[in-house]
């Protein structure tokens, strides 16, 4: 069958299930716009109001579905505004496919207009990327896509096709890609290390294990679960991990990291070994490096051989996928309880209860803190909503004081730390997993870098509810101004628009809360208003988030206060 | 060592050695990028490299020289092993492969109507006259860059030399390993699917 380069694109697309696009014509991607045009009734088009929102759209459609994201964009200004995306989803391992629109192929090195060598800037963010020149080219090199963007630990793929391409006829025909001789997306597991990984966990005294989002990736939540009552293993989570075990299960025992838990901190030194699942020892988790877990040996459970002793020297790696590991691990250890080592977490967390987390749910001041807002929200949820958050105070609050309880629930920029991601992810979000409520929590900073996007969620009426965590402040970075630059606050107060005027000018439906006994009923009403709704809740304006593990220090440091 | 895989360096090698880099790709455009980019994101110097093709048609070989800790190199070893194209990348210390340089010289003629001496040198250092022009001879010099740096020492004292230019190196491997076996075994895993 002869098409245009561009109609096989779609057709390519359709192949392999995508069922929504995010994105935004321009120039050198209107043959694909065109052809698109005549496929509305069997895909979805979202037209966001900035590339940047597209591609964290696509980041939250596939991080609550599993699907990979699919983003549209044009050349130049188009491509290079998905950057930030792209190596967002490249740290976080989120599977996306760009499709970006570049100048005709004779003019390619020719500054010709709108013309930016997005395969250059790309390179080093994305898993895998090509420039397509000839329509011929088209459906493979798609099937690539998505295999490489999907399997093994996923990531972006950005294919850049050139107008003369999108033009021009071929004859089209799909096959699926299986497989590629050069690229080996799930090693081999080695049943050898597996069995001496169950040596060590049945020799332990003192075990835990550190759940990241390599489990939510590979769908190992019940197998994570399994092996931790089986071993009676206490189970912590990184930030990205967050969401793979229910936060009231009765082995779970906190979040790890900067702002994380008092408990899974401590308890990093204190414990003999380390059962890490799909996740990379980032240095928001470990702090200083040659003073992290100092009594444990390591077993690293991950897919990424480049990952396997980057940061943290292991005993026992298994370099594998994690669902297969843990099928494979179960039967070979023996059943055991830990209950006194747990309850030395649940010490801890008494601890932290009694000098934090009381003080901030039952805060008796008149001003609101983060904290009460986003445990209000957990309760009235029953923890089942998806939670989007932004990068900042208001993401490690919600990280604390949410209590997931379903998987695919918490979406964050964790590895590059976007701000700007919360609001164009969670719309994404919700086109992802309609059925589920998703709520934004958000920094009144983060907000304002892709505000936009209100208009997006206006014109498609997509029910995401907005929490803005108003302090007037870039308060993280105020918090370091304060606590390590000597309260000399550089640049990080800011002066807000009103954001329920914005709002108006949006068409969403909004309010706000200045004063306390304003706050249950105006969450109540938020939680349960059919469609979108922005509530803007003015918090303390100098609030600090502890615990905390001050940059570079051991994770033995953390600080209550 | 093999391609493909996990490296694992036990205990920690913090001592600066040459390492010699093997890396087999797909011969697609970008790559020498994709693979450079690695390199400089950690800023770690690129000593000397060679882009060829092997005796497999569409594959080629990268052959990098770097001064690195044992520990620092498989990090990037690893790195490199994750592009998409790359078949497999290998490792080697000296003693592992048959590698060799050639180096250009070009001195000017008249040097050698002082004599003999400049000859003399150039046989001891088993080097070859290339070309003789009226205003410049070329010698070429094939060795390791310690030999072609003692010719181009020798050489040098009789201010003779107009230009030199030294290739990256190129290394084989003195396992048994045929390229082309190598592919097959790539062929032959099931690591393109998950296995459960």
């Amino acid at each position: 069958m002869k098409v245009t380069g561009s109609e096989a694109l779609i057709k390519s697309l359709l192949e392999e299930g995508v069922d929504t696009i995010f994105g935004y014509p321009g120039g050198a991607i209107m043959p694909i716009y065109d052809a698109l045009y005549s496929y509305m009734d069997k895909v979805n088009h979202i037209l966001t109001r900035h590339e940047q929102g597209a591609i964290h759209a696509a980041q939250g459609f596939s991080r609550v579905s599993g699907k990979v994201g699919v983003c549209f964009a044009t050349s130049g200004p188009g491509a290079t505004n998905l950057i930030t995306g792209i190596a967002d989803a490249q740290i976080d391992s989120t599977p996306l496919v760009c499709i970006t629109g570049q100048v005709p192929s004779h003019l390619l090195g020719t500054d010709a207009f709108q013309e930016s060598d997005v395969i250059g800037i790309s390179m080093p963010v994305t898993k895998w990327n090509y420039q397509i020149t000839s329509s011929q080219e088209i459906p493979e090199i798609i099937s690539k896509a998505f295999y490489i963007a999907k399997s093994g630990r996923p990531g972006p793929v950005l294919i850049d096709i050139t107008k003369d391409a999108q033009f021009s006829d071929l004859n089209f025909k799909y096959k699926r890609c299986e497989k590629i001789r050069s690229y080996h997306p799930y090693p081999i597991l080695d049943e050898n290390k597996v069995s001496d990984a169950a040596e060590l966990i049945d020799k332990s005294k003192r075990p835990m294990i550190l759940v990241g989002q390599g489990v939510l990736l590979s769908n190992a939540e019940k197998e994570l679960i399994e092996f931790s009552e089986k071993s009676g293993i206490p189970m912590a989570s990184t930030l990205l991990g967050l969401s793979a075990v229910s936060c009231n299960h009765k082995n779970y025992v906190g979040y790890l990291g900067m702002h994380g838990n008092y408990g899974p901190n401590v308890k990093t030194n204190e414990c003999d070994l380390i059962i890490a699942i799909g996740m990379r020892f980032d240095d928001r988790v470990t702090g200083d490096t040659s003073k992290y877990a100092i009594n444990a040996k390591v077993i690293h459970i991950e897919i990424d051989p480049s990952e396997i002793d980057k940061i943290i020297k292991t005993e026992v790696a298994i370099n594998a996928d994690a669902k297969e590991a843990l099928i494979n691990l179960i039967p070979k250890i023996k059943k055991r309880s830990h209950e006194g080592w747990i309850n030395e977490f649940k010490e801890c967390d008494k601890l932290e209860y009694d000098k934090i987390i009381d003080k901030e749910i039952n805060n008796k001041e008149d001003k609101i803190l983060m904290a009460e807002v986003v445990n209000k929200i957990s309760n009235l949820t029953k923890g089942n909503a998806i939670v989007v958050t932004d990068v900042g105070q208001h993401q490690m609050v919600t990280s604390r004081y949410y209590k997931f309880n379903k998987p695919n629930s918490n979406i964050t920029s964790g590895g590059l730390g976007t701000m700007g991601f919360a609001l164009p992810a969670a719309l994404g979000s919700k086109i992802g997993k309609k059925s589920r409520e998703v709520i934004a929590i958000i920094g009144d900073g983060g907000i304002q870098m892709t505000i936009q996007e209100l208009a997006t969620i206006s014109q498609y009426k997509i029910g995401v509810k907005i929490l803005i965590l108003n302090n007037n402040f870039l308060g993280m970075v105020r918090q370091w101004q304060e606590l390590f630059f000597d309260n000399r606050y550089s640049f990080t107060e800011m002066e807000n628009p009103d954001f329920n005027v914005i709002s108006d000018g949006y068409r969403i439906k909004n309010n706000i809360v200045e004063r306390k006994k304003d706050l249950d009923d105006a969450i109540e009403e938020f939680i349960n208003f059919k469609g979108p709704y922005l509530l803007n809740v003015i918090v303390e304006k100098e609030e600090n988030v502890f615990p905390m593990v001050p940059s570079g220090e051991s994770v033995s440091n953390i600080r209550l206060e | 060592m093999k391609g493909k895989g996990i490296y694992q360096v036990k205990g920690s090698e913090k001592k600066v050695k040459e390492y010699t880099l093997s890396v087999l790709t797909e011969d697609k455009a970008g790559l020498l990028n994709h693979i450079t980019i690695i390199f400089n994101r950690r800023k770690m110097n690129i000593k000397s490299l060679n882009v060829s093709t092997t005796e497999v048609n569409g594959v080629s070989r990268f052959t990098i020289v770097v001064n690195s800790t044992k520990e620092k190199i498989i990090k990037i070893l690893n790195h490199i092993n994750k592009l998409i194209d790359v078949l497999g990348a290998f490792l080697y210390e000296e003693n592992e492969i048959y590698f060799q340089e050639i180096a250009l010289y070009k001195l000017s003629t008249k040097i050698f109507m002082k004599g003999d001496i400049v000859e003399k040198i150039i046989r001891k250092h088993g080097a070859k006259i290339l070309e003789i022009e009226e205003e410049h001879t070329i010698i070429q010099k094939t060795g390791s860059k310690k030999e072609t740096q003692n010719l181009y020492n020798d050489l040098d004292k009789f201010g003779g030399i107009l230009e030199f230019a030294r290739s990256g190196r190129v290394a084989l491997s003195k396992k048994k390993r045929k390229t082309i076996n190598f592919l097959k075994e790539l062929e032959k895993t099931k690591s393109n699917k998950l296995n459960i």
